[in-house]
């Protein structure tokens, strides 16, 4: 915010006096005027969405996640017009997926990220950068059409629950090297210089004093990508089917998901048990990325790299 | 942290000396752990290279084959019908149509608001209220799209029957405000709305970063010469801003194009052979909602193939939108230098 913050904005008084300008003119101030009572009215509007969808869901469905059984009971043997189970199933299949998800794309973003800022120079550096930005506009149903070109098609593989990880792999990676990049970028130089005058290599300078000053941005940015990637649902149609009994198995069979839930129940939404349940998907789905997200702007508080 | 939209206009400002921050190449002793991690970094940045590549290659091979076998002209043929794999005819006219139409729509209207909400955050908010009011702007991202999907469907669509027959009622006679019976819930015109709301955070946290970036100089100026608040906005920040909210017009085009699930949810698609319509207020499908659509059907190489090909096509799309998104930001980069 600038120092001059004027919000009357008038033209002070000995202004007035002696300036070609002349008054104020009525209009200049109604436009003033004007334009103030729109910014906050945008900024209402968008509000209308968030309250009305967060209303929504907890009032439909969230009176299930209250009972015990939705976190530990699976949909096996309920049908859609039957009363109770659970989504542990599906929250399994969200979280493990999630993980796994994770446990390929940070060490490829990060790294990423370490050549962009660290190694990087020239034309490839620029390249490298360039598609980055290409792979955060890909879509997901294209990231899952190309899953399914190379795992299934190409490979033969079946369908499968590591397929979709695959898939969000690639949505995932360009979110952590942006933001590990970022936080790269805020490590004030001094310390890299002061490791490098005492003899450390650089390998050592990035792994020992850079990374670690960077962390928990850099856990910000995987959090927020998770975020992210968990309500995907384009890739969990084309490469996993929805399952209604618990599975963990990544690599056989088919694994519920939270969307896939949602998707599943969502034709025959007239039947009151089988809505409440996709209103309680729906919200269970919020819950955990919301959890992700305060998480990972909790643990940016603590981030000295912050600005 | 732009972890909305993944894209940061900061990224390659440099810095006050005009070099890159880290030169230090130098740096690296040559030894084994440096040749090595120096290595495994450089791998990263190739697979990500290769990978990008490597969609565009797998989806072009893949579609070649259907494509051969297609006896309809490919880019404006209006049938849809791989249901016999060996006699293929399909083309994106419709898609395409669909496509397009609702993603600008959504950008047309998601744009001047998103543009309002960021200047309310960086120049009209109270300082309390700013911060926060970033953070719930932000949570609009934070719901998934199978849930704005699921809620447009079902809770909002009715609301819009009145919209439409307003529409319908003043401007009918534009074909692309035609009458075609299709009910309010379902319609391109629907859905763009709610895919206005899905990519407003992408539109709003670009434009912010870059309203919050205009040199308190051009606006101390303003204000000097006797602007007021919306006058020094206008003189000062909105230009300085142009080019920031062109790419962010620009990404949240492409993430709109590319949005499958609440296009499915929402938009109902027509039957094959339903006379062409230019008209909002109908239903139709996207390149993305027609593959999810037809998810099960992936059987047989050729018709995968064909739905390879509309994906194919979208993937050409979304690159070229996000290639101009990207080009705008390195030139402002040029103009700030």
């Amino acid at each position: 915010m600038s120092t001059l913050d004027t919000t009357s904005g008038s033209v002070p008084q000995t202004a007035r006096l002696t300036s070609g300008l002349g008054p104020k003119s009525s209009s200049r101030a109604i436009k003033d005027r004007a334009a103030t009572v729109v910014m906050w009215l945008a900024f209402l509007i968008a509000m209308v969405p968030l309250v009305w969808i967060l209303a929504t869901v907890v009032m439909k469905g969230g009176s299930l996640l209250l009972h015990a059984d939705w976190w530990t009971h699976s949909q096996q043997g309920i049908t859609n017009r039957e009363e109770g189970g659970g989504a542990a199933h599906a929250i399994q299949g969200t979280l493990i997926q999630a993980a796994m998800t994770a446990l390929i794309a940070v060490p490829i973003g990060v790294l990423t990220a370490v050549y962009l800022v660290e190694y990087g120079g020239g034309r490839f550096k620029r390249v490298v950068s360039f598609m980055v930005d290409i792979l955060t506009g890909v879509p997901s149903i294209v990231a899952a059409l190309f899953v399914y070109a190379v795992w299934i098609t190409t490979l033969g593989f079946d369908r499968m629950a590591f397929a979709v990880c695959l898939a969000l792999v690639l949505l995932m990676v360009p979110v952590v090297v942006r933001s590990t990049e970022e936080m790269l970028k805020l490590v004030p130089n001094e310390l890299r210089e002061a490791s490098y005058a005492l003899g450390v290599p650089k390998w050592k300078t990035i792994t020992k004093v850079v990374l670690p000053t960077a962390f928990s941005g850099i856990v910000t940015g995987v959090l927020l990508g998770l975020a992210r990637v968990m309500g995907e649902t384009a890739p969990l149609l084309i490469l996993a089917p929805y399952f209604r009994s618990i599975s963990t198995n990544l690599f056989d069979g088919l694994m519920g998901t939270l969307p896939t839930m949602i998707n599943a129940g969502r034709d025959n939404m007239a039947i009151e048990a089988n809505s409440e349940r996709v209103w309680a998907s729906a919200c269970t789905l919020i819950v955990l990325i919301l959890v992700l997200n305060l998480l990972g702007r909790l643990i940016s508080r603590f981030n000295k790299l912050d600005r | 942290m732009s972890s909305v939209t993944g894209v940061s206009v900061t990224d390659e400002t440099p810095d006050s000396d005009g070099r890159d921050p880290l030169p230090g190449d130098n740096a690296s002793t040559g030894r084994l752990g440096d040749r090595l991690f120096g290595g495994a970094a450089r791998g990263a940045g190739i697979v990500v290279v290769a990978l990008v590549t490597l969609i565009g290659v797998f989806l072009l091979v893949q579609a070649v084959p259907s494509l051969a076998d297609n006896h309809e002209n490919f880019l404006t043929s209006q049938k849809w019908d791989v249901s016999d794999a060996d006699n293929l005819g399909f083309g994106i006219a419709r898609l395409l149509w669909v496509t397009v139409i609702s993603s600008v729509l959504a950008m047309l209207i998601a744009v001047p608001l998103g543009v309002c909400i960021a200047l309310f955050i960086t120049h009209y908010a109270p300082r309390v209220l700013a911060k926060p009011a970033a953070i719930l702007v932000d949570l609009l991202a934070a719901v998934p799209s199978i849930v704005y999907g699921l809620w447009g469907a079902i809770v909002v669509g009715q609301y819009f029957e009145p919209v439409q027959s307003f529409f319908i009622a003043a401007l009918g006679w534009i074909p692309l405000f035609e009458d075609t019976g299709a009910s309010a819930a379902s319609t391109i015109a629907f859905v763009s709305v709610v895919l206005a709301i899905m990519i407003l955070p992408i539109v709003t946290a670009l434009s912010r970063e870059v309203f919050a970036q205009t040199p308190t100089a051009h606006k101390e100026a303003a204000l000097a010469l006797g602007a007021t608040k919306w006058e020094m906005i206008r003189t000062a920040v909105l230009p300085f801003g142009r080019p920031g909210v062109i790419s962010a017009a620009m990404l949240g085009l492409g993430r709109a194009l590319g949005e499958t699930i609440a296009v499915m949810f929402i938009v109902s698609s027509l039957p094959d052979g339903a006379p062409w319509s230019w008209s909002i207020f109908n239903g139709g499908e996207t390149f993305a909602s027609k593959i999810a659509n037809n998810a099960g059907e992936f059987d047989s190489p050729s018709k995968t193939g064909a739905y390879i090909s509309a994906g194919l096509v979208l993937f050409v799309l979304t690159f070229v939108v996000n290639a101009i998104a990207r080009i705008v930001i390195e030139r402002r980069k040029a103009f700030t230098e």
